[in-house]
């Protein structure tokens, strides 16, 4: 291994693709329209169209919303917590999180905006001077998750963009196709002096540093629109932490559906190798512990109360009409991971690719379970009849969120390196060109 | 001002690469810019000694941040004074989910403003380094210098084991 093997192993995955990944172009994007003509729809129309029935207030559009919120967090977690941890490993698998990272968080600030009655007045939640003369209200949590997310996509971008410029730079020196002005203007420039390099290390750490409080912070916040409330379910003071968990654990479940797959199409193979699916399954097992251990905190701390209308959401919870969501949300999130135990398990890749999309349906579920059980069963028990039923709307955009979301994400990893070259050479250690196996 | 050139030495090493610049800049030949494919350590020991000054621009970035998101929302409640939830007009607890966030932003925000003008970025006029290959697997290390000079400089950069010396 080499640097030049290294620069030209990763830019050979921005060669003109193939067919396979103009199929799946093609699929997200049809997809992505198909929750797009939803959105416009209803937009038209109006909310009615979703399947929203007094005391269900919060639906499906919410669910995506904390889901894609928890999907960003695992990109931050590796590329920013095991940096400053010198995880190593984390070089072969941190681009392509981090990106994923981004790209949820836009997929996710959507479903706010599509979830309001007249999204064309979503800049209200925006405080700015007004000739309305009013303010937001700041002790409001949805307030509170504009800050959080619009942070959290921000920094997300710039530490993305800081890492890739270097690369970028070396993909305008190779690529000579008509993207190269494009990597000429996005490289902003970048000639890799050593003063550039010096700054550059020094923001990189800042960023980790600054990224880590947001991995904790931001979903801290989102657990808050629900904790927040009085509602049985939703009023605890466990929800940050066990946010945080569910979000890094169902982020690391979607790093690996997406890695499997990548890994194959571009022959990384010796860049992200087992090892690196077997650490980030190790992660996958700590975190599912943690929900699990939360769940199980969340029964005991409704028994343990001695309120009856929590112990009446809890037992409507595993017994009542949502019962099926609840019993497949344990058994993806908690029991199946325990296969990760094993360690032939965690080095089979086809079973862990077949876990990580159980681990993705398990997490939907619980924000579902989370969302919909709480408010069917809240203080009236005239409301508990009521059965939430999502409609068609609802359904085609959560199925275009995730065409959006792949389609950015498949146009990202072959225009940039999906790997990052600078990381991969700097683990090296060795000097330029050297080849160990002749030094 | 006098006339200057340019020499252009290339080497395989990183660390040869920062010998040939120490050279050249202990025998007071001329000014050195280095390019490398990564950082590299040596190089950034014999020519940056320097703390970046970025680390100043992201604590004050914090500290700004941190005021803005107590004072502004502060600001706004008492603009239009309305009680919500029965709670005080200036309600700290809330507003440090506010200052939170922002501290992180107006450090991240500042120290990339910070970076970009440090790193002379973006700089979209000419092309960025004076070899491809230093952005694959070569390291440069480019002095300019008197022309009387020029002889010296590479002699000093081959002898440190350039392995190709331009200019």
């Amino acid at each position: 291994m080499s640097f030049a093997k290294i620069n030209d192993d990763i830019l050979r995955t921005l060669r003109a693709p193939g067919p396979l990944w103009y199929g799946g172009v093609v699929v997200a994007i049809s997809l992505a329209l198909v929750g797009l003509y939803a959105f416009l729809y209803q937009a038209r129309t109006g909310l009615g169209v979703a399947g929203y029935e007094h005391p269900i207030l919060w639906g499906i559009y919410i669910t995506d919303f904390v889901f894609w919120v928890g999907i960003a967090h695992s990109g931050t977690l590796i590329s920013a917590v095991l940096f400053l941890f010198r995880a190593r490993w984390r070089t072969a698998v941190a681009r392509a999180a981090e990106a994923m990272t981004v790209f949820a968080v836009m997929t996710a600030g959507l479903f706010p905006i599509i979830h309001i009655g007249r999204p064309w007045f979503f800049y209200w939640l925006i405080p700015y001077p007004n000739e309305r003369q009013l303010w937001v209200n700041f002790r409001s949590p949805l307030v509170w998750d504009v800050f959080a997310i619009s942070t959290y996509l921000t920094v997300s971008a710039m530490f993305l963009y800081l890492g890739l410029m270097p690369d970028i730079a070396a993909a305008r020196d190779r690529i000579k196709d008509w993207r190269q002005p494009i990597y000429k203007v996005l490289a902003l420039g970048w000639r890799g002096t050593s003063r550039q390099w010096h700054h550059h290390a020094a923001l990189y750490g800042f960023f980790a540093a600054l990224a880590t409080p947001l991995v904790i912070s931001v979903h801290s916040v989102v657990s808050w629109d629900f904790a927040m409330a009085i509602l049985p379910g939703w009023h605890s003071t466990i929800f940050a932490p066990y946010f945080v968990a569910g979000a890094i654990f169902s982020g690391i479940a979607m790093v690996i559906t997406l890695l499997l797959p990548m890994r194959r199409a571009f022959k990384l193979e010796s860049y992200i190798t087992v090892h690196h699916f077997e650490n980030l399954a190790k992660l996958m097992l700590t975190t599912s512990l943690i929900v699990g251990y939360a769940y199980l905190t969340e029964f005991f701390v409704a028994w343990y109360s001695g309120n009856v209308f929590e112990q009446g959401t809890f037992y409507d919870r595993m017994f009542g009409q949502y019962w099926g969501y609840s019993w497949m949300m344990f058994t993806c999130n908690v029991i199946l991971p325990l296969l990760l135990f094993i360690k032939a398990f965690r080095t089979n890749l086809a079973a862990l690719f077949v876990l990580s999309i159980f681990v993705n349906i398990g997490m939907w579920l619980e924000r579902y379970v989370i969302i919909v059980s709480s408010l069917s069963h809240d203080f009236d028990p005239a409301n508990w009849a009521g059965v939430y039923q999502p409609t068609w709307v609802e359904g085609a955009i959560t199925v275009g969120s995730f065409g959006l979301f792949f389609t950015l994400f498949l146009l990202f990893i072959k225009n940039f390196p999906a790997v990052s070259i600078t990381e991969m050479k700097e683990s090296l250690e060795q000097p330029a060109g050297a080849d160990p196996a002749n030094s | 001002m006098a006339e200057t050139t340019e020499i252009l030495g290339i080497f395989d090493h990183g660390a040869t690469a920062a010998a040939g610049a120490r050279a050249v800049l202990d025998d007071g030949l001329g000014k050195v810019v280095a390019y490398s494919p990564v950082p590299d350590h040596a190089l950034d020991q014999a020519l940056h000694t320097k703390i970046s000054p970025i680390r100043t621009v992201v604590l004050i970035g914090g500290i700004l941040g941190c005021a803005t998101g107590f004072l502004f929302p502060i600001y706004t409640v008492l603009d239009w004074p309305m009680i919500t939830g029965g709670k005080p007009l200036i309600s700290i607890p809330p507003f440090v989910v506010i200052a939170f966030e922002l501290t992180i932003l107006f450090a991240a925000v500042g120290g990339m403003a910070s970076f970009l003008w440090l790193a002379g970025v973006p700089r979209m006029t000419g092309s960025g380094a004076p070899d491809e290959r230093f952005t694959n697997d070569k390291t440069g290390i480019s002095v300019t210098c008197r022309p009387a000079d020029a002889d010296a400089v590479r002699a000093s950069l081959e002898r440190h084991g350039a392995e190709e010396v331009k200019g």
